[in-house]
């Protein structure tokens, strides 16, 4: 009961006072109501059904790239190369769209997905393998391996993959109006809303209720005794690299045949940097990732509107995201000590 | 004489230009990230530092007129975002790669919404020494203009080294980034010495960002790091952790930015962007060479958690 209320009060202290850190900047900086700042950032993110949509387009890549920090996080590992695996896989995509976009458009929309998940999967197991077989920091080989897809993204973008009419911001070759996978009927969101929360439904399932999970659960809480027990813990390492990786890719894939229609240097905005605060955020928890994405996609989503309307910088809300992310992050030493104890023994 | 009349030599001419031009930013974080890791703890948030170290730096020169208070104002804002990032970490059961991710995002975003109204207006430079004197080609003329942060950091990065290794204070970081229980005997405050050693490590990338801001490329934007601040990590662990391997691994980033334009100039254009890449794979490949299952990496401090 006591660690229930916890984890409801903990993070809404958090949120307070992220709320009040902000709102001084605003009234002492910017010399804005931060109430009024407030409400209009309701109405940015939440109050029509067209901010709804631009909050959920938001928060869909946040989805699918927080699982990437997310599943190896079960095991222990603190893989950041979100970004990377992300690139890698609207890199792969948008490759595989160009090659198959003689054929129909299902058969071109699953050979980028597939192109785009083995191809971030791949990237991140590479991460996991190379902790598993050579000692080599997960952490640090993931983030130097962001970087190097961002190069290769370059490399193809400038150089074999290049549309000479691109002109201004280099880009491939687009993939074609008809391969691209479009929105959900009824509305503006695209589909990588839906894909990413069928995979952290699934991520969910399978660590709730399978072996695998179970098993993954053991080697997370200690790798000595999973050891003991037969269990093969360098199978379950990459497995876990790969799924996540696979997520991250997938968000790239979505990012080219939904938003894009081409891969260019778009791709690596900072999703992949953001997925990894969700991550922890939501505590690697797969079902929590939805709405901490949800909310910080809505936070970004109403910075238009603040500029609109209040003529604050659009990094407003940038901030924002970066005082709560702390607060947060922060307020993780409150747990166990917030509410007095009673009667433990 | 014409540009491009230097032929092939152009491109080595070119390198040595980037490394001393563009390597000053890579110094500073680096060196400061060196001495943050080695006290034991992880800042990834240099990057949100450097840009808020430049944009402080570039309004006060804005305001005041003098480059080297904005400096000076620069390392002050890297201290306490260090201090910041050092405070937080402190608390119990706070993962500090995710608190640096998240300064990394409030520091950037913060510069950019407190930097709007100095995107327009043109701040006074920082002063160069001009080394060229001596030649009558320009490129060379060019090329030696160096500035006088990068004497600054060369001088830094020796004297780090020789602190960390010679003096009391160097050996009080040492052991509290190679082992808590050591320091705790001998009564050394772990918490106070990485909260010093990581506002100092704050500084430098300030200090970093005012040469971007004041210097090369001299001018306030939203597109003026190109990410140093997130690779003073590859670049400590590529130097392992020895602040004079930094200022070598920084010259040789700034030279690998500058190659593929040196090429690009003499008609090479195949594999261009790949050249970005070396340094990192190069970090990785040595990481991959260097590393164990049963041993971490040579030369990374015990207590850092994040190389274990």
């Amino acid at each position: 009961m006591q660690q229930a209320l916890e984890r409801i009060a903990v993070p809404t202290l958090a949120l307070l006072a992220s709320a009040i850190a902000f709102g001084l900047l605003l009234a002492v900086y910017a010399r804005v109501d931060p109430l009024e700042t407030f409400a209009l950032m309701y109405q940015g993110a939440f109050g029509t059904w067209f901010s709804w949509q631009n909050t959920l387009t938001r928060a869909a890549p946040l989805i699918l790239t927080a699982l990437c920090t997310a599943l190896p996080a079960r095991l222990g590992f603190i893989v950041i190369g979100n970004e990377g695996a992300l690139v890698v896989g609207g890199v792969a995509g948008a490759a595989a769209g160009i090659a198959t976009s003689g054929a129909s458009p299902l058969v071109a929309q699953l050979a980028m997905a597939v192109a785009a998940m083995v191809m971030g999967g791949l990237w991140i197991a590479l991460a996991g393998a190379l902790r598993q077989w050579r000692g080599v920091n997960e952490t640090i080989s993931s983030l130097l391996l962001t970087y190097i897809a961002i190069a290769l993204m370059n490399h193809f973008v400038e150089g074999p993959l290049r549309d000479p009419s691109s002109l201004n911001k280099p880009s491939t070759w687009p993939i074609g109006d008809a391969n691209m996978i479009g929105t959900i009927p009824g509305t503006d969101v695209h589909w990588g809303l839906v894909f990413g929360i069928v995979a952290c439904l699934l991520a969910w399932v399978v660590l709730r209720f399978t072996t695998w999970g179970f098993a993954m659960q053991v080697i997370g809480g200690n790798p000595k005794t999973a050891r003991m027990m037969g269990l093969d813990v360098g199978r379950y390492v990459l497995l876990a690299c790969a799924a996540g990786g696979a997520a991250a890719g997938l968000a790239g894939m979505v990012e080219v045949a939904a938003v894009h229609g081409r891969a260019n240097a778009s791709l690596a905005v900072g999703y992949g940097f953001a997925g990894i605060l969700v991550s922890f955020l939501a505590r690697h928890h797969p079902l929590a990732i939805i709405p901490v994405a949800v909310l910080l996609g809505g936070i970004g989503a109403s910075g238009g509107l603040l500029q609109r309307r209040l003529d604050l910088p659009d990094a407003a809300v940038v901030v924002l995201q970066g005082i709560i992310f702390v607060a947060i992050l922060a307020s993780e030493t409150l747990y166990g000590r917030l509410l007095p104890r009673k009667r433990e023994g | 004489m014409a540009d491009g009349g230097l032929g092939i030599w152009g491109v080595p001419l070119a390198m040595l230009a980037g490394a001393i031009r563009v390597s000053t930013p890579f110094i500073f974080v680096s060196i400061g990230e060196c001495l943050t890791e080695r006290s034991g703890r992880i800042n990834l948030g240099l990057e949100g530092t450097l840009v808020m170290g430049a944009m402080s730096a570039y309004g006060v020169a804005l305001g005041t007129d003098s480059p080297w208070l904005g400096v000076l104002v620069a390392a002050g804002v890297g201290l306490l975002m260090g201090a910041l990032h050092a405070g937080i970490c402190q608390l119990p059961r706070v993962n500090d790669i995710a608190t640096g991710i998240g300064l990394m995002l409030f520091g950037t975003g913060l510069a950019f919404f407190l930097g709007k109204p100095f995107i327009q207006p043109k701040a006074p430079n920082l002063g160069a020494i001009d080394l060229g004197w001596w030649s009558d080609i320009p490129q060379v003329r060019q090329a030696l203009q160096v500035n006088y942060l990068f004497v600054l950091g060369i001088v830094l990065a020796f004297a780090l080294a020789w602190a960390l290794q010679n003096t009391r204070w160097g050996m009080i970081v040492r052991l509290a980034g190679e082992s808590v229980d050591a320091a705790l005997a001998i009564g050394v405050s772990v918490g106070r010495v990485r909260l010093i050693a990581t506002s100092i490590g704050g500084a430098f990338a300030g200090i970093g960002g005012a040469f971007l801001s004041l210097y090369y490329p001299g001018s306030w934007n939203e597109g003026l790091s190109s990410g140093q601040g997130l690779m003073a990590v590859a670049l400590v662990i590529f130097a392992r952790w020895d602040p004079v391997r930094c200022l070598w691994a920084s010259l040789l980033f700034g030279a690998a930015g500058a190659i593929s334009p040196a090429l690009q100039s003499i008609g090479v254009t195949q594999g261009y962007y790949l050249f970005s890449a070396a340094p990192y794979v190069l970090t990785l490949a040595l990481m991959i060479a260097t590393c164990s299952p049963e041993r971490s990496l040579r030369g990374a401090p015990g207590e850092l958690g994040a190389v274990k």
